[in-house]
C-alpha cells in the first residue's frame, strides 16, 4: 500500500508542473468540467444533500467559477477533502481549486506554494463545550481533553494557546468533522475546537444545540478563502475576480433578481456596465467572454445573498454578518474596483 | 550436443548473445534490468525536475524546524516547541509500541485458537472457525474503527464517575477506571529501597533460567521430571515478595483519581491505543491460527500415535512431539504475519493514534507540504522495520529447522 502511495505521489509530481505550465483555465475549458476541492461535509459551507447535490457557502464559489468559465454551474466535479488531504489534492492537480474553509497563512502561501485569491469569510478559532461542564472561559480548560482536526491551523493555534497560558490539555486528533462530532457528543472529549463558523455549523446539526456553549475566547485570526496553485496567474485571476464580482455585486446592488435586467442593456452606473459586459470588454482580458460575471452572479446572487441563504441568521447555522459585512457597513468585505 | 558442455573454441560473436542458449537468458535479464533502471531513473528524474519547477526541490531541512503541534501519547519527552524530526521519533516509538504489543497478543491468541480449532469438542472447534472466518474476511480498518466506536459509545465518560449519584464506578477495588477515553490503571511509585527489590526480582528471573537448564540436564541424566512450572513460579514471586516486606514496602501504587476534567495519576492507556492494539491482534491472530492449524496438521499422525504408544500424555505429545515439528512449518508464514501487523498499524490515524504515519506522514507532511520527502522517509522506515523482523525471525527459523545428520 505504501508503495502505491509513493508511486502515486511520484506520478502526481511528474504531471503537476506540466499542468501548471499548460494553464489551468485551458485545461478546465478543454475538460468541460471544474474540479473543485471542498470539505467532507460542514453544514452551510459545503455539504451534499439527500440527492447528492452539493450546496453551501464555499460550494457557491465553485459554482460561480464554473458558471463564469464554462457557462454552467453544474459542470463541476466536487472532490471531498479532509484537512489532511486538501493540499496534496491541489498541489498534485487532482483539483483545480480549493474552496474549503482554509485559512490563509504565510507558510501555506509561500512554502506550500499556493495562491490565496481572497477571503470569503473572516473567522477566528473558538471552543465549544457542553453546558453541563460549567466552563465559562477557555482559560478554565486546564487538563481538558480537546478534539481537534489534524492538518489544520487549529492544532497549531491550540498548542500555542495552551502554552501561552501555561495550562495543559490532552489533544485527540481526528480526521473529519463528523468523527470529531461523534467523539464530542459521546463525551470522549470535553471540548471541540475549530473555526467559530465551523463550530456554529457543527452545533446546528446537534439534536439539542442549546446544550452546548461556544466559549467567549477567539484565539486566532482565520481568514478563510479559496486558493489555487502558485504559478498559474491567469487561473488565479479568474478565481479571484469571480469572487470579487460576487462581492462587488452586493456593494453595487446587483442581485439574482435584477442581474438579467441589468445585463441586458447598459445602465447609468459605469462600473455595473463594465462588470456585466454592457460597456467595454473586461472578460477578454481574463480569457473569458463578456458575460462571465453576469453568469457568476446569476447562479445564486451576490455575496450577501449567498451568505444569508447558506449560513445567515435565518438559517440553522445562524451566523451574523459581523466582520463579513461590506466595508460600507463596517465590515471587512471589500472588492477592488472593476475598471 | 558437445557445444553445450565443451568450452567454445572459435571466438565469441555478438550474435551468440541472442542465439546461444548459454548467453540468451543472461542477455534478456541484462536488458530487462537496464530497462527497469531507466524507468525508475526517469520517474525519479522527472519527479525531481518537476518538484524543482514547482519551487519545491527535495529538501529535508524541515525535520529541524519547530513542529508546533502536540502529541498526546509520547514515550519520550516531547512538546510543541521541539522539531518535526523529534515528532517523527515520537511517532516511530508509538508504531513500535503497538507493533510489539500486537505481535505478542496476536501470537498468544493465534496459537491458542489454532490449537482449539483442532479440538475434538465440536462446539469449541466451531466457535473458533467462526471467529477465524469473520476476522479474516473483513478488512482490518473496519475492525479498528468498530472497536473504537464501541469503546467511545459503550464505556462511561469521566464525568459519569463524578458526584454522589455517579452512574459509573471504578473497578477492582476502586483501582481501575474504564472510561471512553481509555483505561486508567495504578502505576508503581518507587520509594527508597526499591532498587533492592528490583535487583532481587531480576536475579530471580536469571535464577529461573539457570534452574531450567539444570532441571533439563538432570532429566537427561536421571530421567526424572521435576514439577518445574511450580518451582519456577515460586522463584518468580517468593524472593521478591520477601525482600519487598523486609525493605518496608518501598514500592507503592499511585491510583488514578478523578481530578478536574479527567482522571489523573496512574497509567493512562488511551482508547486509541487499546482499539488499535485489540483490533490488530484479533485480526492477525485469525491468520496466525490458520498457520498454526496447518502446521499442526502437517505433522503426520504417525508421530502422535507413536508418542501415544510410548505412553506420553496428550499435553506432552503436543508440547514435545507435535509443536516442535509444527514450528518448522509455522515460522516462515509467521514472519509475514508480523510484518503485516506492523504495516497495518499505519491505519492508526483512523482512530487518532499518533504513530509515525500520523506524525511524519500526517501532521508534519501537511503542515510543511513536504509530501515527497516525508513519504520517502516513511517508506525507508517501514522497510527497515520489516527487514529487521524478517532477519530476526529467519535467525530463529534457522535454529528450529530440522537438522539433518
Ligand atoms: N481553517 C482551518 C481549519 C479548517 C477545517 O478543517 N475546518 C473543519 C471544521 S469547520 C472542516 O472544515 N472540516 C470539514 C471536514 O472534515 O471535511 C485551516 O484551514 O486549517
Amino acid at each position: 500500500m505504501k508503495k502505491s502511495v509513493f508511486i502515486g505521489t511520484l506520478a502526481a509530481a511528474s504531471v503537476t508542473a506540466s499542468l501548471a505550465a499548460a494553464g489551468t483555465l485551458d485545461d478546465v475549458k478543454a475538460a468541460g468540467e471544474l474540479k473543485c476541492g471542498v470539505s467532507t461535509g460542514v453544514v452551510g459551507f459545503a455539504a451534499a444533500d439527500a440527492n447528492g447535490v452539493w450546496g453551501g457557502f464555499d460550494v457557491a464559489v465553485c459554482r460561480a467559477v464554473a458558471a463564469a468559465v464554462l457557462g454552467d454551474a453544474n459542470k463541476i466535479k466536487f472532490v471531498p477533502t479532509t484537512g489532511k488531504t486538501r493540499f496534496t489534492a491541489l498541489a498534485s492537480g487532482e483539483v483545480d481549486m480549493l474552496a474549503r474553509n482554509t485559512t490563509w497563512t504565510y507558510s501555506r502561501d509561500i512554502d506550500l506554494k499556493f495562491d490565496f485569491i481572497g477571503v470569503n469569510y473572516y473567522d477566528g478559532q473558538g471552543f465549544m463545550a457542553p453546558k453541563a461542564l460549567g466552563v465559562a472561559s477557555a482559560k478554565d480548560l486546564d487538563g481538558a481533553t480537546v478534539c481537534i482536526q489534524t492538518g489544520t491551523t487549529t492544532e497549531l493555534n491550540l498548542a500555542d494557546f495552551f502554552r501561552a497560558n501555561n495550562i495543559s490539555y490532552e489533544p485527540v486528533p481526528i480526521e473529519t468533522n463528523s468523527e470529531a462530532q461523534a467523539q464530542y457528543l459521546a463525551g470522549a472529549c470535553d471540548v471541540f475546537t475549530t473555526d467559530a463558523s465551523g463550530l456554529a455549523a457543527t452545533r446546528a446539526t446537534f439534536e439539542n444545540p442549546n446544550d452546548h456553549v461556544v466559549l467567549p475566547e477567539i484565539i486566532s485570526k482565520e481568514p478563510l478563502g479559496p486558493l489555487v496553485r502558485h504559478g498559474d496567474n491567469q487561473w488565479g485571476d479568474v478565481v479571484r475576480w469571480t469572487l470579487n464580482a460576487l462581492i462587488s455585486a452586493e456593494e453595487l446592488g446587483i442581485t439574482s433578481a435584477n442581474v438579467d435586467k441589468l445585463a441586458s442593456a447598459a445602465g447609468n452606473n459605469p462600473e455595473v456596465n463594465r462588470m456585466l459586459g454592457t460597456e467595454g470588454d473586461l472578460g477578454a482580458m481574463l480569457g473569458l467572454d463578456k458575460s462571465w460575471a453576469h453568469r457568476a452572479i446569476g447562479v445564486a446572487g451576490n455575496y450577501g445573498e449567498i451568505f444569508e441563504k447558506n449560513i445567515g441568521e435565518a438559517t440553522p447555522v445562524g451566523l451574523a454578518r459581523g466582520l463579513n459585512a461590506q466595508w460600507t457597513n463596517g465590515g471587512l468585505i471589500y472588492s477592488p474596483p472593476f475598471r | 550436443m558437445s557445444t553445450i558442455t565443451d568450452p567454445v573454441q572459435g571466438g565469441f560473436r555478438i550474435s551468440m548473445l541472442l542465439y546461444d542458449t548459454r548467453y540468451r537468458s543472461m542477455t534478456i535479464q541484462v536488458i530487462a534490468l537496464i530497462g527497469f533502471l531507466l524507468a525508475i531513473g526517469w520517474l525519479f528524474g522527472n519527479a525531481a525536475q518537476n518538484l524543482a519547477a514547482l519551487g519545491k526541490p527535495l529538501n529535508f531541512s524541515f525535520l529541524g524546524d519547530t513542529a508546533g503541534y502536540d502529541i498526546n501519547q509520547r514515550l519520550i519527552e516531547y512538546n510543541s516547541q521541539m522539531t518535526h524530526g523529534r515528532a517523527a521519533v515520537v511517532g516511530l516509538l508509538n508504531t513500535l509500541l503497538v507493533a510489539v504489543l500486537g505481535c505478542i497478543t496476536a501470537t498468544v491468541i493465534g496459537v491458542l485458537v489454532g490449537i482449539m480449532r483442532l479440538s475434538k469438542n465440536w462446539i469449541i472447534s466451531k466457535i473458533m472457525t467462526v471467529y477465524i472466518e469473520t476476522f479474516r474476511n473483513v478488512p482490518v480498518l473496519l475492525w479498528i474503527i468498530m472497536t473504537m466506536a464501541i469503546f467511545i459509545e459503550v464505556f462511561p465518560k469521566p464525568s459519569d464517575f463524578r458526584g454522589a449519584d455517579a452512574v459509573a464506578s471504578m473497578k477492582l477495588f476502586e483501582s481501575v477506571a474504564v472510561t471512553n477515553r481509555g483505561i486508567f490503571i495504578p502505576s508503581p511509585v518507587f520509594g527508597s529501597g526499591s532498587m533492592a527489590v528490583i535487583a532481587v526480582f531480576i536475579l530471580s528471573i536469571v535464577g529461573i533460567f539457570v534452574f531450567g537448564r539444570w532441571a533439563h540436564k538432570r532429566q537427561d541424566e536421571t530421567g526424572q521430571i521435576l514439577p518445574t512450572f511450580w518451582i519456577k513460579l515460586g522463584i518468580f514471586f517468593i524472593p521478591s515478595i520477601i525482600v519487598f516486606y523486609v525493605m518496608g514496602q518501598p514500592i507503592s501504587l499511585e491510583y488514578p483519581e478523578l481530578k478536574g476534567f479527567n482522571f489523573k495519576g496512574g497509567f493512562h492507556m488511551r482508547n486509541s491505543l487499546i482499539a488499535l492494539w485489540f483490533a490488530l491482534s484479533l485480526y492477525t491472530a485469525a491468520f496466525i491460527a490458520e498457520t498454526v492449524r496447518s502446521g499442526i496438521q502437517a505433522v503426520s499422525k504417525g508421530q502422535t500415535e507413536a508418542a501415544a504408544a510410548l505412553g506420553l500424555r496428550p499435553g506432552r505429545i503436543t508440547s514435545l512431539v507435535v509443536l516442535p515439528q509444527a514450528l518448522r512449518v509455522i515460522i516462515p508464514p509467521m514472519i509475514s504475519q508480523y510484518m503485516n501487523l506492523t504495516k497495518n498499524s499505519s491505519l492508526a490515524i483512523a482512530v487518532g493514534y499518533m504513530d509515525i504515519t500520523g506524525t511524519l506522514g500526517g501532521v508534519t507532511l501537511n503542515q510543511t507540504g513536504r509530501e515527497m520527502e516525508s513519504l520517502m522517509i516513511l517508506m525507508a522506515i517501514y522497510l527497515t522495520i520489516s527487514l529487521t523482523i524478517s532477519t530476526v525471525m529467519n535467525v530463529y527459523n534457522e535454529r528450529v529447522k530440522l537438522r539433518e545428520r
